[in-house]
């Protein structure tokens, strides 16, 4: 797939981006560039101002404040010469129900304006990708989940975009769709596309180049995956596994030496205020109340730790 | 354009696959019209009348049959005592009743004047006021004919009246009705069809996928109305042509300046229904909002049923902004009377204008969205 080279290695570049909604701020002041290329993740919780800043650069919104530029255009200045450059899929891989996959193929390569000379070999290109050769009779409501995904990835590229932008695409499908659907974003990206993907599924993030944290409209941390986990490095985090998870999370909030203590799955999660503490001691002195525990061990941080963490502390200040 | 085609064609797809909308652009049209089109009749015949007969007289035998041959009374049975009258009128056996006294036929011999009571069931109003007339005027022609009677006299009235009624000489409701019953249907039909079919986008989120799209909104409004408005004016002229045939609506004017004023008042039911699209965010709330906003007013505020010259002036001047108000006009005076543009122009321009300032408002909702 041919990707025009734009003269700037930056696909996206955004400063002090803010947009308000009466005296709620959605986004406030979020300054990023994401390079030509990179698979670039947003992450944060519902309602962390994602949706809203892809809004704004897709040329939907109108910024408050703050500037936008996506492949070289201005958001607020020219938003459909940025629509024109990039390509958008959302969570509820917005297909119309009731045409043919055909159909939504010519749809959508006539609302994105794609020559018809190119139209033939784009079409064989979606339906390839979607794994929907000899269905093209068939409605997307018959369709699982997964095809129906590759289906609107297919439509939203079909003009060929620089940049795609994905809002929770992967919602509702299930793990081997989702994995299938991550390799095509992958082989996007080695030809050149440059992608903008939210997501909260933390396990997704991983897939990614580079993660964006969101938390209540602004930037919480920004890294590839190892950057991010930085953060535990002059902490430790510790696993404990015990029966009493919640009574052991009460406990541990009431030492000095625990800055925190979260759920993880059945186990109980703990950061260490620094590296000399010995998990050993923790470990005794919640027998001292009566609470056993089966294992205490070092762990690896988590994107999810580290999510957690940034949160936690974003709540703090 | 071509954009505005393909949208235009993708809807047309949709709407022939989607069984509901096809049922209201279609099958409900032609249940509103006969459903209203015999339900609605306002037509007053064949009131149940009981007679309370106590004299034994010639004379109230022509008062009788003279109201049992009108055609506007049927017996619906002898009364005894007034306590029959209530039960009778209680129990909705009769609508009215005609009380004759014992000496009835004695006094009219003696020359002095006779009373005879007419009892009427009131619970409808106009009802009542059209029965109290079919009974006086029969009871005075009675009266008459006896005075000219006992007086041997060769008389007829100095004074006559020769009535004409115009367009509609058999003063049949239904060609009164059935031109309201269109607007009322087409106003239905293209407001919900076009607000449910941009909400369900919404819903669905293709709205916001064709929003990140390089086509502009106009382009693709005009797409996606276009089919409706074919749809819709396709009805429209098969309401027309069934009312012709089921009612014996006449076509006395023009077609071409039917098709004109239909197209614009289908125009102004597209827009509102736009306008609306843009307000609601779930199918539910457009259909609530569409039900205030054209159903009511289509229905009270037009002048379908209920003639706006008897409303008091404030809901006078709410009527300007109901389109059918205008097109109901143009729609009677093609239809029945034959005119043409250069007399209904006035309400020919009124509905265009509703139209261009009603897609300007929802334009400027659509611009909004984007602030």
């Amino acid at each position: 797939m041919s990707v025009p080279q734009s003269a700037s290695p930056d696909a996206i570049v955004v400063r002090d981006l803010t947009r308000k909604f009466g005296s709620f701020v959605a986004v406030d002041h979020l300054s990023f560039t994401v390079r030509t290329g990179e698979i670039f993740g947003f992450l944060g919780s519902n309602g962390a101002g994602k949706t809203t800043t892809i809004r704004m650069l897709c040329g939907l919104l109108k910024p408050t404040s703050g500037a936008a530029t996506v492949g070289g255009r201005d958001v607020g200045r020219d938003p459909e010469g940025v629509k024109a450059r990039i390509g958008y899929m959302s969570q509820k891989f917005s297909l119309y129900e009731l045409l043919t996959v055909d159909q939504n193929i010519r749809l959508y390569a006539e609302l994105y304006g794609v020559p018809p000379k190119r139209f033939a070999e784009r079409r064989r290109f979606v339906l390839a990708m979607a794994g929907l050769e000899g269905r093209e009779k068939a409605l997307p409501r018959d369709l699982p989940g997964g095809f129906r995904q590759r289906l609107a990835l297919g439509c939203a590229i079909l003009h060929e975009p620089p940049i795609l932008f994905l809002d929770e695409p992967t919602g509702g499908v299930d793990p081997i769709s989702r994995r299938q659907f991550w390799r095509l974003i992958d082989q996007l990206s080695k030809s050149g596309v440059t992608v903008l993907v939210t997501t909260h599924h933390l396990d997704e993030a991983e897939y990614c180049h580079r993660l964006a944290l969101i938390h209540a409209g602004r930037l919480a941390a920004l890294g590839t995956t190892r950057e991010l986990k930085q953060i535990f490095a002059d902490r430790q985090l510790v696993e404990i596994r015990t029966e009493r998870s919640v009574d052991v999370m009460r406990a541990l909030d009431a030492m000095e030496e625990v800055e925190e203590s979260s759920l993880f799955g059945t186990a109980v999660h703990a950061v260490l205020r620094s590296r000399d503490v010995e998990p050993s001691e923790i470990v005794a002195r919640l027998a001292a109340q009566h609470l056993a525990v089966e294992s205490v061990e070092p762990v690896q941080p988590s994107l999810e730790d580290v999510f957690l963490d940034v949160v936690e502390k974003a709540g703090r200040e | 354009m071509r954009k505005a085609l393909a949208v235009g064609k993708k809807e047309f797809r949709q709407i022939v696959r989607d069984r509901p909308t096809l049922m209201i652009l279609l099958f409900i049209p032609v249940f509103f019209l006969l459903l209203y089109g015999y339900a609605l009749n306002f037509d007053i015949k064949h009131v149940a009348l009981a007679i309370e007969d106590r004299d034994d007289s010639v004379e109230r035998r022509a008062l009788i049959s003279a109201f049992l041959n009108s055609g506007y009374f049927d017996l619906a049975g002898r009364l005894r005592s007034p306590a029959d009258l209530d039960r009778a009128m209680n129990g909705n056996v009769v609508r009215a009743a005609l009380v004759i006294p014992e000496d009835t036929g004695r006094l009219v011999r003696r020359g002095q004047p006779a009373p005879v009571q007419v009892v009427i069931d009131g619970d409808n109003a106009n009802t009542a006021a059209t029965v109290l007339g079919y009974a006086v005027t029969i009871v005075r022609t009675v009266s008459l004919s006896l005075i000219v009677e006992q007086q041997g006299l060769k008389l007829s009235p100095l004074v006559s009246v020769e009535p004409r009624i115009w367009y509609n000489p058999e003063l049949k409701s239904a060609l009164f009705l059935v031109p309201g019953l269109i607007a009322f249907i087409g106003m239905i039909t293209a407001t919900i069809s076009t607000a449910l079919s941009v909400v369900r986008e919404k819903e669905r989120g293709t709205w916001e996928q064709v929003r990140m799209a390089p086509i502009n909104t106009v382009s693709y409004i005009v797409g996606k109305t276009l089919p409706y408005l074919g749809l819709s004016l396709v009805t429209s002229m098969a309401i027309i042509v069934a009312a012709m045939y089921l009612f014996g609506l006449p076509m006395r004017g023009s077609w071409w300046s039917l098709l004109l004023a239909t197209t614009l008042f289908l125009l102004a039911a597209l827009g509102t229904g736009l306008l609306v699209s843009t307000v609601a965010q779930s199918q539910l709330v457009a259909f609530q909002i569409v039900l205030i906003l054209a159903f009511l007013p289509t229905f009270l505020l037009s002048g379908f049923i209920f003639p706006i010259q008897n409303m008091p002036k404030p809901i006078q001047m709410v009527t300007y902004l109901v389109p059918a108000r205008y097109f109901l006009v143009a729609l009677r005076g093609i239809v029945l009377k034959g005119v043409g543009l250069a007399t209904v122009w006035q309400s020919v321009a009124s509905l265009g204008i509703y139209f261009v300032v009603i897609l300007g408002l929802a334009s400027a909702r659509l611009a909004r969205e984007r602030g």
